[in-house]
């Protein structure tokens, strides 16, 4: 039986019906026209669907939609509302991306780490994006970018 | 060399604001609206089998079933290099997974609970599943129509054989060659197949309109290889070049998996079936493995001959591989490393076969290195083996044999401009080659492994790229070419090879990607061809721009064009130095002149390069005569492996990669691809591992299964080292890079190894669990299990190179 859910997402409340076995992904996809977050294995090892849901991260492919019923989600598309983040400048400096199938995964990671720890140790960072695959850049300019942030961070305390 | 403005520079990706806003739509995140029908292909659950029937009614009657497809509608073969496949086969099942009907649904649901219901009887055959199986005398065939099939003039299929082709390349005289050798060194190594594991899988959405025009949404790097092949496949259909319209979204990854035509003859032919509606074939992680391509595997001998100083006097290289069902691509990577299993050396006598051969496993294509990775493991082991033999330190040894400009390849041409001592020698240094390192831990010790490199296109001799340049009101330029964005910042390089000719910044042109209707021509985005063989083309246009605006100064204000330059997005004039004129003020609407009236109009100029020099006509018995290759780029790269001898654990503390990009146009880009590539080649060596089962049935068709490496899997460090040594053909210099990138991962590893533990491993991959027991003095051949990984189910040494089928 279909149900009507509400989610709150990237700022906007917006209802949809959905049925007891609709996963969060195709419906962001295919009902709310939410595009950023990508199909890469519908089992959870790519990470290529990853969103906040409360802020936390993820993975859209692993949720049922009914699940996230009165929870606020936020996508890549949520984030340059007001003009591109530090973490999306620095990635667009660093060249970060290739292919970009993995960016809207990954810069959704990095921006749960950095509201958690505004200056994460390598380690950390590397941690934090260890369930998005990158198939392109061997990870190191992803890293780099996101440690320069913080290490912006620190410079302007 | 003049000096440069933007060439050479690394600005910022012009695709890179796309990615990282979520901007960048993939085929998968177009919208197609509410008449979008989705299919589910049904699959061959055996290797090799006979199709008895199809019962297609009870799937046709599923509510939501709007059409049920199988090979009676479609009995036309396909295939890039040699047409070997039917889009569904109806008479036979060549590998487990192949599709053999599809099912066409209101929505996805529906069609997979139909496609459930397809019936179809089977009568299995003995498979084909490993190479043994396929040359042994008398064997079951996988194509018993082989010898019938319509292919490029350069393949040599061997009818009632399986060997699907079969390129020999003969140079000197290799019996006096090992005559002249001090020391001969002859041994087996084999690479399994492996999987590109792009994070896109695989997509296409067809649309066949009513007035029978028909328009693909495809993840592809080839969009007018795919119009062509697909222009092929349905002209039964009465369907033309001028039809068929392939558009290219951004493409999330490629790495040669989607290269060339595989899954998305399905979506062409579903659309045909369909018309009016937008069907789409989108397949799964599993299908990602299974049915597109895979990397091959191979079996090679190798037998080097080497005097006392070190001098290389002659190798033979017998390569047999592991192709699958189907080889209409698969067949050209073999061709490829038949023309150049010597490695980048001066090597005086040469015998190489490379052999390509059908089995019941997932067909065989393209993959980054094109067979390069593949042969290079076996060889670059070898030659570090060789020079231990004869007392020779391994780098000195490549350093004394390495090819250079002007020396004769093993098919007969003459080889280009090379930097390769230069990338050895700085190699070399940055690993500290020579320098024995010591482990903290008494449990653990350090090895260190080189390797040198080189690749060449593997590109059909007429080969095109084409561009478009236009100019728009305010001076900005679009450039309309058709190679694809598939990461390596191909649109970023293409605008800085403008942005030098026409003096335009990068930050005011635009590239999208291909639209085969509006985007001038290029053959594939493989082969890293493309910075070289579409710049070329850019820059052609690019000039053609320019010198149709300074046509129309010439025109309109009587400067003749012999005195006007470009400078800052303005046209000057060496003979008066007042004179300037922006882009913007005549670029679409031309110059008034005095009377009112205006000369000129849009400026649009195009380009086109066809490397003209080179020739796939040679003696098929020899090689020689033509000459197929373009040019070689070359490298060298090394590692530092720390080893735990209790649980063979390996860790990667430093790798070091030099290429020769003759100039690196953006030379942070081409540290991507060092550092990319070379985490890719390394997940090779030491994780990636295929299993099949003794049915053919791929087992770890998943990323639970099949490790790709995450953040927390780099080496310690990863040094790109850039020499440029320019390509006299190349625009300002350049050559490609980005396949490169991990060919030497394999051999430096197991040089490495060699290194730390007196470990000599000729099977790849080489893991902790494969080093621990060869330490403890098990041999990994015995106790491997009931799976295959590899191309030859046994003992590698016992593999037989000389069956009655091989032997011809």
């Amino acid at each position: 039986m279909n149900k009507q859910i509400t989610l709150t997402i990237n700022g906007e409340a917006r209802a949809v019906e959905v049925g007891p076995t609709d996963i969060l992904l195709d419906v962001l996809r295919e009902k709310l026209g939410i595009k950023s977050p990508k199909i890469g294995c519908e089992r959870g090892d790519c990470g290529a669907c990853t969103v906040l849901l409360d802020g936390k991260s993820v993975r859209s492919c692993l949720i049922l939609a009914i699940e996230a019923d009165g929870h606020k989600i936020t996508t890549l598309e949520g984030l340059s509302r007001n003009g591109l983040t530090p973490l999306q400048e620095s990635f667009l400096k660093h060249s970060s991306f290739q292919c970009g199938f993995c960016a809207p995964g990954i810069v959704l990671s990095a921006t749960e780490l950095l509201a958690k720890h505004p200056h994460p140790s390598e380690e950390e960072i590397k941690e934090s994006i260890s369930g998005n695959l990158c198939r392109c850049t061997g990870y190191k300019p992803i890293i780099e970018a996101i440690a320069a942030v913080s290490n912006a961070r620190r410079k302007s305390v | 060399m003049t000096a440069t403005k933007f060439v050479g520079e690394s600005p910022t990706r012009i695709d890179g604001l796309d990615k990282i806003t979520g901007a960048a739509n993939y085929v998968d995140d177009l919208s197609f609206g509410p008449n979008l029908l989705h299919a589910e292909v049904v699959e061959s659950p055996y290797a090799h089998a006979l199709i008895k029937s199809i019962d297609t009614s009870a799937a046709e009657k599923v509510p939501g079933v709007v059409r049920v497809v199988t090979g009676r509608e479609f009995p036309h073969r396909f295939g890039l290099y040699m047409r070997d496949r039917f889009i569904f086969p109806t008479d036979r099942v060549r590998f487990v997974g192949e599709q053999v009907a599809a099912v066409v649904a209101r929505d996805a649901k529906t069609a997979k609970r139909a496609a459930k219901l397809v019936k179809i009887v089977y009568e299995e055959l003995e498979p084909v599943l490993d190479l043994a199986g396929a040359l042994r005398d008398n064997p079951t065939l996988v194509h018993p129509d082989l010898g019938k099939y319509p292919r490029c003039p350069w393949f040599f299929p061997q009818a009632g054989t399986n060997i699907a082709h079969w390129r020999k390349t003969r140079k000197g005289d290799i019996a006096q060659g090992f005559k002249e050798a001090d020391v001969i060194l002859e041994d087996t190594y084999t690479v399994p197949r492996y999987a590109h594991c792009a994070i896109e899988p695989h997509v296409i959405v067809g649309l066949c309109d009513l007035a029978g025009r028909l328009t693909l949404w495809s993840a592809s790097q080839s969009p007018f290889t795919q119009r062509h092949v697909f222009a092929q496949a349905l002209a039964p259909l009465g369907l033309s070049h001028k039809d068929i319209r392939v558009v290219t979204p951004y493409v999330g990854g490629g790495f040669g998996g989607k290269a060339g035509v595989s899954m998305e003859i399905i979506g062409a032919a579903l659309a045909m079936m369909v018309k009016g509606h937008p069907v789409k074939v989108r397949w799964s992680r599993a299908q990602e493995f299974y049915n597109t391509y895979q990397r091959q595997g191979v079996i090679a001998r190798i037998k080097l001959g080497a005097k006392k100083d070190g001098t290389i006097t002659a190798i033979e290289h017998t390569l047999h591989w592991d192709a699958g069902g189907y080889v209409e691509y698969g067949a050209n990577v073999v061709n490829a490393v038949g023309f150049s299993a010597t490695g980048p050396y001066r090597v005086p006598n040469v015998k190489i076969d490379s052999v390509c051969v059908y089995t019941n496993l997932p067909p065989g294509g393209p993959y980054r290195g094109f067979g390069y990775s593949e042969f290079h493991f076996g060889l670059e082991s070898h030659i570090t083996r060789i020079a231990k033999k004869i007392g020779m330190d391994p780098v000195e040894f490549r350093r004394k044999n390495a090819i250079r400009e002007g020396d004769t390849l093993a098919y007969g041409a003459e080889m280009n401009a090379s930097g390769l001592h230069e990338a050895i020698d700085k190699v070399a240094a940055e690993i500290g080659w020579g320098r024995k390192e010591v482990s903290k831990d008494p449990n653990r010790v350090i090895g260190k492994g080189f390797a040198c490199f080189w690749k060449s296109p593997a590109m059909p001799p007429n080969a095109a790229s084409s561009a478009f340049i236009k100019f728009n009101e305010d001076g900005s330029l679009n450039i309309c070419a058709s190679g694809m964005e598939i990461g390596q910042g191909y649109f970023t390089v293409m605008a800085q090879i403008a942005a030098e000719i026409l003096t335009v910044p990068v930050s005011k042109i635009r590239m999208e990607a291909p639209d085969t209707d509006r985007n001038a021509y290029e053959w594939q985005t493989v082969g890293s061809h493309v910075t070289w063989g579409c710049g070329n083309a850019v820059k052609a246009a690019a000039l053609d721009v320019r010198s149709k605006m300074f046509e129309v100064v010439e025109r309109a204000l009587g400067l003749s064009r012999d005195t006007l330059y470009v400078e800052d997005e303005k046209v000057k004039c060496r003979a008066r130095a007042d004179f300037e004129l922006p882009f913007r003020d005549f670029v679409i609407s031309g110059i008034q002149t005095e009377h009112g009236n205006f000369i000129g109009g849009p400026i649009l100029g195009s380009g086109v390069f066809m490397p003209e020099f080179t020739s796939a006509v040679s003696d098929p018995e020899t090689s020689q005569g033509g000459h197929p290759n373009v040019h070689y780029t070359v490298g060298a790269a090394a590692a530092i492996v720390e080893l735990d001898k209790q649980t063979g654990r390996m860790r990667v503390l430093k790798a070091v990669l030099a290429v020769d990009a003759g100039k690196a146009i953006h030379p942070e880009l081409v540290k991507g691809q060092i550092v990319g590539g070379m985490l890719q080649g390394l997940a090779t060596v030491l994780y990636e591992d295929i299993r099949y089962s003794l049915k053919g049935k791929l087992l770890n068709a998943n990323f639970t299964d099949y490790k790709i490496p995450t953040s927390m899997d780099l080496p310690g460090e990863i040094v790109p080292i850039i020499v440029e040594v320019p390509q006299p053909d190349g625009p300002f210099g350049a050559r490609g890079v980005a396949e490169h990138t991990m060919i030497p991962a394999a051999a430096i590893i197991a040089n490495a190894v060699d290194d730390a533990v007196g470990l000599r491993l000729k099977s790849l991959p080489i893991t902790a669990e494969k080093v621990a027991l060869e330490l403890q003095g098990i041999a990994y051949d015995d106790v491997k299990g009931a799976y295959m990984g590899l191309c030859f189910a046994g003992h590698l040494d016992k593999y037989d190179f000389h069956t009655k089928a091989a032997k011809k």
